[in-house]
């Protein structure tokens, strides 16, 4: 018994998904969070930082955004551009939020 | 056999089972309706009611909605099974049918024509005193030709819908004759063909519409034998040089009236490894394609980190025009869309990537 803990160790863990809204600064730097502090924070500072790559990827190519929304399967991201910076809307996308928004399962 | 045909209906939910109750008692056949909030009442009511029609919602906790069809279908094979789900989602109805439930229904369809619903439920409900208990369900695996001569040779009268992914198609047949077809925006005899190149999706009978306009003249067997002809010339095409061409041509002039009917502004499909973007509409391609694969290459790699799961789509907006950007296969594909375009423009983009790939 245990031989398998003592190989494989015993930190299997679910990383949870962000949620609530951050607002970023155009040089990536986060101003205001609510996104719990249990949620590490260099993977809000990772969104933050491809959120606003994504924004200036699309001026490079002459096509200005003002909003982009990434749609995982369990995670909605939408940011909407803030002169160079962004605000950030992380919604997870599990069962029970689902219900709450969209048609009764 | 009951005068009254008694429908049990299974959801977790409670008001939706009032408002179930509510609807299926101005059926014009007045059936007694019984209803369940979890699995194993459902279960019971069965053992011990003659029950016709098991209506099931498909999320429920403890035991869901698949798991119960699978049972009833095992332990009481004469009832005749309906899925009504929230559940937006072709691998679920796939899955149903696959388990041989009659009829799959999502709630808000169920809500915005509940007519259609209550014909659709009566005539399950009347085929079973028709039929007496007899006949086989659950067709699998059988092409879409098979299907649409066994419909004709036992000339039933139906509406066949038939979806592959976002696509949708319907046959109207009545009494074995096929009256007029519906496909990819042709509608005709030109949709009969279009539509049996699909090589696969899925197929649910709705109650027949014998009022339909006859747009079909020719019979089924000579449609169905041009239809094999085009398809093998597809299949083997021609490599004469003006023959590709026109085929190219063509190709194009299609995928553009689609674009227009649907009302976008572009399309640009950019293979994800090695190869050259295609476009249609769009003025600046090699920028387009350059932010799609950045934006698939940046969306997928922050999922990954985040243990979102696949990327479904990205949706973006500017002054001029709102963007869905879409994976299929080994293509990511850009749809345009004036920035006024209403709300539905994901489907109509999944629609149009779909006819794209087709």
């Amino acid at each position: 018994m245990g031989i398998l803990n003592k190989i494989f160790g015993t930190q299997a863990s679910i990383q949870q998904l962000p949620a609530g809204t951050v607002t970023v600064d155009r040089q990536g730097g986060i101003v205001t969070s609510t996104v719990s502090s249990a949620f590490p924070a260099p993977l809000v500072q990772a969104i933050a930082k491809d959120v606003l790559e994504l924004f200036r990827e699309a001026r490079g190519g002459q096509m200005p955004l003002s909003e982009v929304s990434l749609h995982f399967s369990s995670l909605r991201i939408t940011a909407r551009e803030l002169r160079g910076g962004a605000i950030i809307f992380m919604c997870p996308q599990t069962a029970s939020f689902r219900s709450l928004t969209t048609a009764r399962s | 056999m009951d005068a009254q045909h008694k429908i049990l209906v299974l959801d977790d939910d409670v008001d939706w089972l009032a408002l179930c109750r509510d609807q299926f008692a101005e059926l014009s056949s007045h059936p007694e309706i019984l209803t369940a909030n979890n699995a194993k009442r459902a279960l019971a009511l069965l053992e011990t009611e003659k029950i016709r029609l098991l209506i099931s919602d498909l999320r429920m906790p403890r035991i869901d909605g698949l798991q119960v069809l699978a049972i009833v279908r095992r332990r009481f094979p004469a009832v005749r099974t309906v899925v009504l789900s929230g559940l937006e989602d072709e691998e679920y109805r796939s899955r149903a049918y696959a388990l041989g439930v009659d009829l799959f229904w999502l709630k808000a369809e169920m809500q915005r024509n509940s007519k259609l619903f209550g014909e659709c439920v009566e005539s399950l409900l009347g085929q079973s005193d028709q039929e007496g208990d007899t006949g086989f369900r659950g067709i699998q695996s059988k092409s879409l030709l098979d299907i649409i001569q066994m419909e004709c040779l036992t000339r039933t009268s139906t509406v066949l819908r038939i979806s592959r992914g976002p696509l949708v198609a319907k046959l109207w047949i009545q009494e074995g004759e096929l009256l007029d077809a519906e496909c990819e925006g042709a509608s005709g005899e030109a949709a009969f063909h279009r539509l049996l190149a699909w090589k696969t999706g899925a197929f649910e009978n709705l109650p027949a519409e014998p009022n339909r306009g006859r747009t079909i003249q020719k019979p089924v067997n000579a449609l169905l034998l041009e239809s094999a002809q085009t398809l093998d010339e597809t299949a083997h095409p021609s490599t004469e040089p003006d023959s590709v061409e026109a085929n190219l041509h063509r190709k194009t002039m299609w995928k553009l009236a689609q674009l227009t009917r649907e009302g976008a502004e572009f399309v640009v499909a950019v293979p994800l490894s090695v190869g050259v973007p295609e476009a249609l509409g769009a003025q600046n391609v090699d920028a387009l394609a350059q932010w799609t694969l950045r934006a698939t290459e940046i969306a997928r790699s922050l999922g990954e980190r985040l243990e979102a799961g696949p990327l479904l789509h990205v949706a973006s907006q500017s002054l001029e025009r709102q963007t869905v950007l879409l994976l299929r296969g080994e293509r990511a594909f850009l749809v345009g869309w004036p920035a006024e375009a209403d709300d539905n423009i994901l489907d109509k983009s999944r629609k149009l990537v779909a006819l794209w790939e087709s």
